[in-house]
């Protein structure tokens, strides 16, 4: 098993515990987290990063406990074994496109994907070396993307990577995710409340407000 | 990419904000560089140029001027004095030599001195091309006024009256160029030397402008040797400008002013008293400047503090987003510290640039006058701290900003829609 939770909970101060579902994934597998807003989605995924501390239960990636990591560990084992793919695309505005997911490749010791490969795969290549302030909407998700995937993580984590996008592009976008996840053998995880999402991927669990 | 080149794309990234941050502090600096700079240069050069010379002895007037006008020969000479005088001053036991000197014509505004041998030998000049000069009329050029005005040995010229550019020209007898000094970076660079005999003979026309000198005359006048030490020898009652005095012992420094101050027509004044007195009196100006330049300091390092403080909220995004791709709190704050520590370190070379180029400019507007010898390449292990100094102001106003970076919280960051 890749990756794997087991009875995770967590609370914000003064409020109900979350009691979330266990999730296993080997690799290439895939998976949508499914609920309303505020039902929360968004700490699962926080949980699941490492960004958040779960109250009890452990979040296990490749062998290694992520919760119990500390410090500088947990940040460098997030940006080499985790990539995130926020709702926005959220670039480094004062970088150009390879500048951006040169800046990722800096966090991380461990080898990682051809950027010129990396790029030419996302239809990227032409946009190189322009400012990330030049990218039309759909190009900038892909760069975020990019960057997700820039030091070949074992685990892919996107946030409502489709809410702002059409029918026909939000269905590009889950395909390349999960195309890109399966090549470099990695588990993905998409959080949404958008239901066009589960034509492509059948695997779901959902997440209720308690 | 790293932190470095990154926190730089971030400073270029708004080349506004901080080329006004930098352009604030290099300004303060740059005033701080030009007073380390001319401050240590003109102390130097005031004290070179004073070396040997106890004692200045002029016609009644303002101490500092007679200093100014006879031993760095900037200001208006107070007067004259009778040579007679003179000469029984210069057989008191106490004083073990005296160089007259006679003032009151310039060539293109550098100043034309006579005098003997012995004020060569004072600042041990020596000659790039000929000799001293002899005869009346021979004169010897400093290395600046000869640069600056072209003339070689045998060239001909003729001065004009008065001590600055624009009065009327002596041109009845010209002076003939016999010798050009080597570049010492004193006084005498700037001067043109001749001997006593060629002053008097000068303003002696003048007068004669109607009365005919036989060939006979001529001869006798202007053809013969001058004195290369002491006093020149005549029998007409002729007047010199001011005496350099050299003392014989320390006790003339407690009985020579005193007794020539209240004995003669003319008074006594100490060169190293004057400057000390001139640098109190300027003293003043230069507090205000100092003063003015730590307020432009102080202002630039509170700019690039809000600079930095205005960015973060700009960029909470940003730096939450380095967390999620593995940046530790730690990369953080480094970063924001080398933000604005390039950006001071930027602002001190350009500064330590200025302050130079200033005195550059300085120098070159100020041919004839004490800023002619001003070095403007002269680096001071001084404006090391400049750097220091100035990267210390980098880290104070970022660190605020960076300890904020610091304890930022991604998930708070990220999850906010």
């Amino acid at each position: 098993m890749l990756f794997f939770t087991k009875n995770l909970q967590f609370a914000y101060p003064g409020q109900a515990i979350y009691h979330f579902e266990d999730i296993s994934l080997n690799a290439g597998d895939s998976l949508l987290v499914l609920g309303k807003s505020g039902s929360g989605k968004t700490t699962l995924l926080n949980l699941l990063s490492g960004l958040l501390t779960p109250a009890s239960g452990e979040v296990v990636l490749d062998g290694v406990v992520v919760n119990s990591l500390k410090g500088v560990k947990a940040d460098r084992f997030r940006g080499e074994n985790i990539g995130i793919v926020f709702q926005k695309p959220h670039l480094l505005a004062p970088l150009t496109v390879r500048e951006n997911l040169q800046m990722a490749r800096h966090f991380s010791k461990k080898e990682g994907l051809d950027l010129d490969q990396l790029l030419a795969d996302l239809n990227l290549s032409h946009k190189a070396n322009s400012s990330v302030s030049n990218l039309s909407e759909g190009e900038a998700q892909r760069v975020s993307i990019a960057r997700a995937l820039v030091n070949k993580p074992r685990l892919i984590l996107a946030d409502e990577p489709t809410s702002s996008l059409d029918d026909e592009n939000a269905q590009k976008v889950i395909s390349l995710l999960q195309n890109q996840a399966a090549k470099i053998e990695a588990a993905l995880i998409i959080v949404t409340h958008d239901q066009r999402v589960k034509d492509q991927i059948s695997n779901f669990i959902q997440v209720q407000t308690p | 990419m790293n932190l470095l080149k990154l926190s730089w794309k971030y400073l270029t990234h708004k080349p506004l904000t901080t080329g006004l941050n930098v352009l604030l502090l290099a300004l303060g600096l740059a005033i701080i560089t030009v007073l380390l700079l001319v401050q240590d240069q003109f102390e130097k050069k005031m004290t070179q140029d004073a070396a040997g010379i106890d004692l200045v002895v002029g016609a009644k007037g303002s101490p500092l001027q007679l200093i100014l006008s006879s031993v760095y020969h900037v200001d208006f000479p107070t007067g004259n004095i009778p040579m007679d005088e003179a000469m029984r001053l210069s057989r008191n036991r106490l004083v073990k030599q005296t160089i007259p000197l006679a003032l009151g014509d310039n060539y293109q505004g550098y100043r034309i001195v006579g005098t003997n041998h012995d004020y060569l030998n004072l600042y041990d000049a020596a000659f790039s091309y000929g000799n001293a000069w002899n005869e009346p009329f021979e004169v010897v050029l400093g290395a600046t006024v000869a640069e600056k005005s072209g003339m070689k040995l045998g060239e001909t010229f003729s001065g004009s009256h008065g001590i600055s550019q624009g009065s009327h020209d002596h041109d009845k007898h010209a002076f003939k160029v016999v010798g050009i000094l080597e570049p010492k970076g004193n006084v005498l660079d700037r001067l043109v030397l001749t001997s006593i005999e060629s002053v008097w003979y000068t303003h002696d026309e003048e007068g004669e402008e109607e009365s005919e000198v036989s060939d006979e005359d001529h001869e006798e006048h202007f053809h013969h040797e001058v004195a290369k030490s002491g006093f020149p020898q005549t029998d007409e009652d002729r007047e010199v400008t001011s005496l350099l005095i050299q003392y014989r012992s320390p006790m003339a420094a407690v009985q020579l002013p005193r007794m020539i101050n209240s004995n003669t027509s003319m008074q006594a004044a100490s060169p190293s008293f004057e400057i000390s007195r001139l640098f109190e009196l300027l003293g003043i100006g230069v507090k205000i400047l100092e003063g003015l330049a730590y307020v432009l300091i102080v202002i630039s390092g509170l700019g690039i503090f809000i600079a930095l403080y205005n960015s973060l909220k700009e960029r909470r995004y940003d730096l939450a987003v380095l967390r999620a791709i593995g940046a530790s709190r730690f990369d953080l704050l480094i970063l924001i510290l080398l933000e604005g520590i390039s950006l001071t370190f930027l602002g001190s070379i350009l500064g330590i640039l200025l302050g130079h180029g200033f005195l550059l400019v300085l120098a070159s507007q100020n041919e004839t006058g004490v800023g002619a010898g001003l070095e403007a390449w002269i680096f001071l292990p001084a404006e090391l701290w400049i750097v220091i100094y100035a990267l210390f102001i980098g880290l104070l106003a970022s660190l605020i900003p960076a300890w904020s970076a610091y304890r930022t919280s991604i998930a708070d960051q990220l999850t906010k829609k």
